[in-house]
């Protein structure tokens, strides 16, 4: 027999590791990439794979480079290189993806420490970052099937999404509703098709990788503040599916918002830092400038997470409040 | 059946079905039988037989040696062949009184039915137990007659027999439940009359419906007992837990079940309880689950406490894989040995042996702050903040965090994606803390 192994309890363990985790959270996102290749095309394939692959690729370099243990194992660099390219328009150049992954690896993540260090949703600041340092770019959506080319010189005439032909008064025609939930509009590879994102969520759902708390509430509270404060003709005159259908809501609230590094951890901060999104993406789309506010709206509560966390830590069993 | 239940927890798979439907059987003891003077919690009991003396089943080997401490008694007839420090379970050695079994199983002629129940009185009732040298055998092992001597801090009101077994793998208490559900219904009776209290509960997870149904059937015999059927979560068998759901009280920290008007006592227990106070006959054996993926049959046996592992593990058909882990108890809780010479003692419950597949992993990835363990955790407590400060022996802030209420469930370290392991930083932070609370 061989030496026995001898080892403080637990004994055993749950085969659901980081990298399966990571795993539901690609399948998860697959039906959005589907949507987003059969409205974009093949050039929004391969806007996702380049983000994708240079994120690996920097993760791998920055750990050899430090002398750390290897750990694109964990997948968690193929989940964001695929956000970050979900996040981006079919147009965005090459060189574009590999910049902000390089920002999204290295910057916000490893420098912060790798996974579980970082204080921001990785993939949101690289996105952040591409729209102040190239912002025509980042806003050159193009209509759904536009035929964008592969490689060559991108001169697709663009599209302005729904949310800015409300805000800026754009030239175009407001998608209706189902155009909206199906995906057949403008805007990034990944935030079109409302369908495909709610699929994904589903699946995250009956994986238990996420709770419903934060995309619900997130969904909710934008929708109904857009729908009694949104309106042009008074209280309770806005468009609560409108408003929740448009933009990147559903990609941001199922995908961003709910990434375990940058979200609370109890209920109860989960509901605080959901509604705190739901009003800021409101408030962004109302007054701010820009006409989609998800992304600064999920950073802005990022950064608020480790506060949201002191204040709200689970109650003790056996311990009345007072102590 | 929707089962009473806490807040928290975890589903591991439960792997009860190899052996929720194999029969007690009976096993002898071995040729050489070995009585550690420490199979409680508390003072270690005092050898009171030399080398060379003949003793018989049921016989005193070692006295109580002190308030929180408990009798010893030959499970077999024999001679006394050595007392000296051997393997224990725990991983030390420890003072062994070592037994040759004659193999007749001859009785101690101190053994004798006690006077039938409604004649006894509380105290004689103690003194039974407390003679009979019975402890928690759900593996805590604390002296069971402390808990029937009516406590100082509060009224008990009601008894609950925890039958709850939440650990993988385990099925003594289940066949128990079923093949001498008289015998745990008696037991709890006693229990009952020993604290002067009208109100029972036998407490079952609902994953065992077979228990659940014969024991209500029995139950409808005795006045003021009631089944409980639990939700299957792990860890429903915590004493804290299981009173949560079953009363709805809650143990404040720091406190005992007794200030709640409570005591707990498990199945197997039980059933010792109702065998000493009828029979006479002291603690001399208890049902042990045999199984996990490197063991030939799965098996529930009637073990003489003494019996050397080895025996048991042959009698179930030997390995039919290398074992690289043999656990005493559950795996989310049980004591992993070293080596098979170790004897079955008063709160072993199971004996599994595993292969690697089984096992827990090593670390594969940092915290990412996922909070399954905050989510999981029945003590509400904050696992991953515990495993980063314990890592760093920041004591103090281990102590803000309300280390000490941990009740060591494993419940984190079992879910963490990245096998962090945060429960043995948490074991060694309660170390350093119990022994500085000592000095």
């Amino acid at each position: 027999m061989n030496l026995l192994k001898v080892s403080a309890p637990p004994h055993i363990s749950t085969k659901n590791d980081t990298n399966v985790i990571m795993l539901d959270v690609i399948i998860a996102l697959m039906p959005a990439l589907i949507v987003g290749a059969y409205v974009f095309g093949y050039r929004a394939v391969l806007v996702v794979a380049t983000c994708t692959i240079s994120a690996v690729l920097f993760e791998y370099l920055w750990t050899k480079l430090m002398k750390l243990p290897t750990t694109i194992g964990d997948l968690s660099a193929v989940v964001s290189g695929i956000m970050l390219g979900f996040n981006l328009p079919p147009t965005a150049p090459l060189w574009m993806c590999i910049a902000g992954s390089f920002f999204m690896m290295i910057i916000v993540k490893a420098f912060f420490g790798g996974l579980g260090q970082n204080i921001v949703n990785p993939a949101l600041a690289a996105r952040v970052f591409l729209m102040a340092s190239w912002p025509t770019r980042m806003i050159a959506f193009v209509s759904p099937f536009a035929k964008v080319p592969l490689i060559s010189k991108i001169d697709a005439v663009t599209s302005p999404t729904a949310l800015s032909i409300i805000k800026n008064g754009l030239e175009g025609e407001i998608p209706t509703y189902m155009e909206l939930f199906l995906g057949n509009v403008s805007g990034c590879i990944g935030e079109v098709s409302a369908i495909a994102l709610i699929i994904g969520f589903v699946y995250l759902l009956i994986r238990k990788v996420i709770s419903w708390r934060i995309p619900v509430v997130f969904i909710g509270v934008t929708g109904l503040l857009s729908y009694a404060f949104g309106g042009n003709n008074g209280l309770f005159t806005g468009d609560f599916l409108f408003s929740i259908l448009s933009g990147s809501l559903f990609l941001g609230a199922i995908f961003m918002a709910t990434d375990y590094t940058t979200s609370p951890m109890t209920s109860l901060g989960q509901y605080i830092y959901a509604i705190g999104c739901g009003i800021l993406v409101f408030i962004i789309r109302k007054w701010g400038g820009y006409p989609e506010g998800v992304s600064y709206a999920i950073l802005l509560m990022n950064v608020a997470t480790p506060l949201i966390d002191k204040i709200t830590p689970p109650r003790k069993f056996g311990r009345r409040k007072a102590q | 059946m929707r089962g009473k239940t806490f807040k928290g927890g975890i589903h591991p798979p439960y792997n009860k079905q190899y052996s929720k439907d194999i029969p007690i059987e009976v096993l002898d003891g071995a040729k050489e039988m070995f009585y550690p003077l420490s199979q409680h919690i508390g003072a270690f009991a005092e050898a009171v037989v030399n080398v060379g003396d003949k003793v018989f089943c049921g016989q005193v080997i070692a006295k109580a040696g002190g308030f929180v401490s408990s009798n010893i008694h030959s499970s077999v007839s024999g001679t006394v062949t050595a007392v000296k420090p051997y393997p224990h379970p725990n991983g030390t050695e420890v003072m062994t009184v070592v037994v040759e079994n004659d193999g007749q199983y001859t009785t101690h002629e101190s053994i004798k039915p006690n006077k039938p129940l409604e004649q006894l009185t509380p105290a004689e009732i103690v003194e039974i137990v407390k003679e009979a040298g019975i402890v928690g055998m759900g593996g805590a092992t604390f002296p069971t007659y402390i808990k029937l001597m009516p406590p100082k801090d509060g009224e008990v009101d009601c008894v609950i027999v925890n039958g709850a077994e939440c650990e993988p793998y385990l099925t003594s208490d289940h066949r128990v439940l079923v093949e001498n559900t008289k015998g745990v219904l008696d037991g709890l009776k006693i229990a009952m009359k020993a604290l002067g209290v009208t109100t029972g509960y036998v407490a079952i997870e609902d994953n065992k419906p077979d228990a659940i149904e014969i024991m209500k059937t029995f139950a409808q015999e005795y006045d003021g007992i009631t089944v409980v059927p639990l939700k299957t979560k792990y860890p429903q068998g915590s004493e804290k837990h299981i009173i949560k759901a079953v009363t709805g009280r809650t143990v404040l920290s720091g406190g005992l079940p007794s200030s709640v008007g409570c005591v707990v006592i498990n199945t197997d227990t039980a059933n010792a309880i109702a065998t000493a106070v009828t029979t006479g006959m002291p603690l001399i054996s208890r049902i042990v689950t045999v199984g996990g993926d490197a063991i030939e049959n799965n098996k529930n046996y009637k073990v003489r406490i003494g019996t050397p592992i080895s025996f048991v593990i042959e009698c179930a058909g030997g390995f039919k894989k290398d074992p690289s882990k043999i656990i005493l108890g559950g795996p989310m809780m049980g004591t992993a040995v070293s080596n098979t010479d170790v004897p079955i003692i008063k709160g072993t419950g199971a004996i599994l042996s595993f292969t690697d597949d089984a096992l827990i992993e090593t670390a594969s990835s940092k915290c990412m702050r996922c909070g399954k363990c905050v989510e999981a955790c029945p003590m509400f407590l904050q696992p991953f903040l515990l495993g980063a400060y314990g890592k760093k022996d920041d004591i103090d802030k281990m102590k803000e965090l309300n280390v000490m209420d941990c009740i060591e469930c494993g419940a984190c370290s079992y879910l963490c994606p990245g096998h962090q392991n945060p429960l043995q930083y948490i074991r060694v932070s309660k170390l350093k803390i119990g022994k500085a609370g000592k000095k």
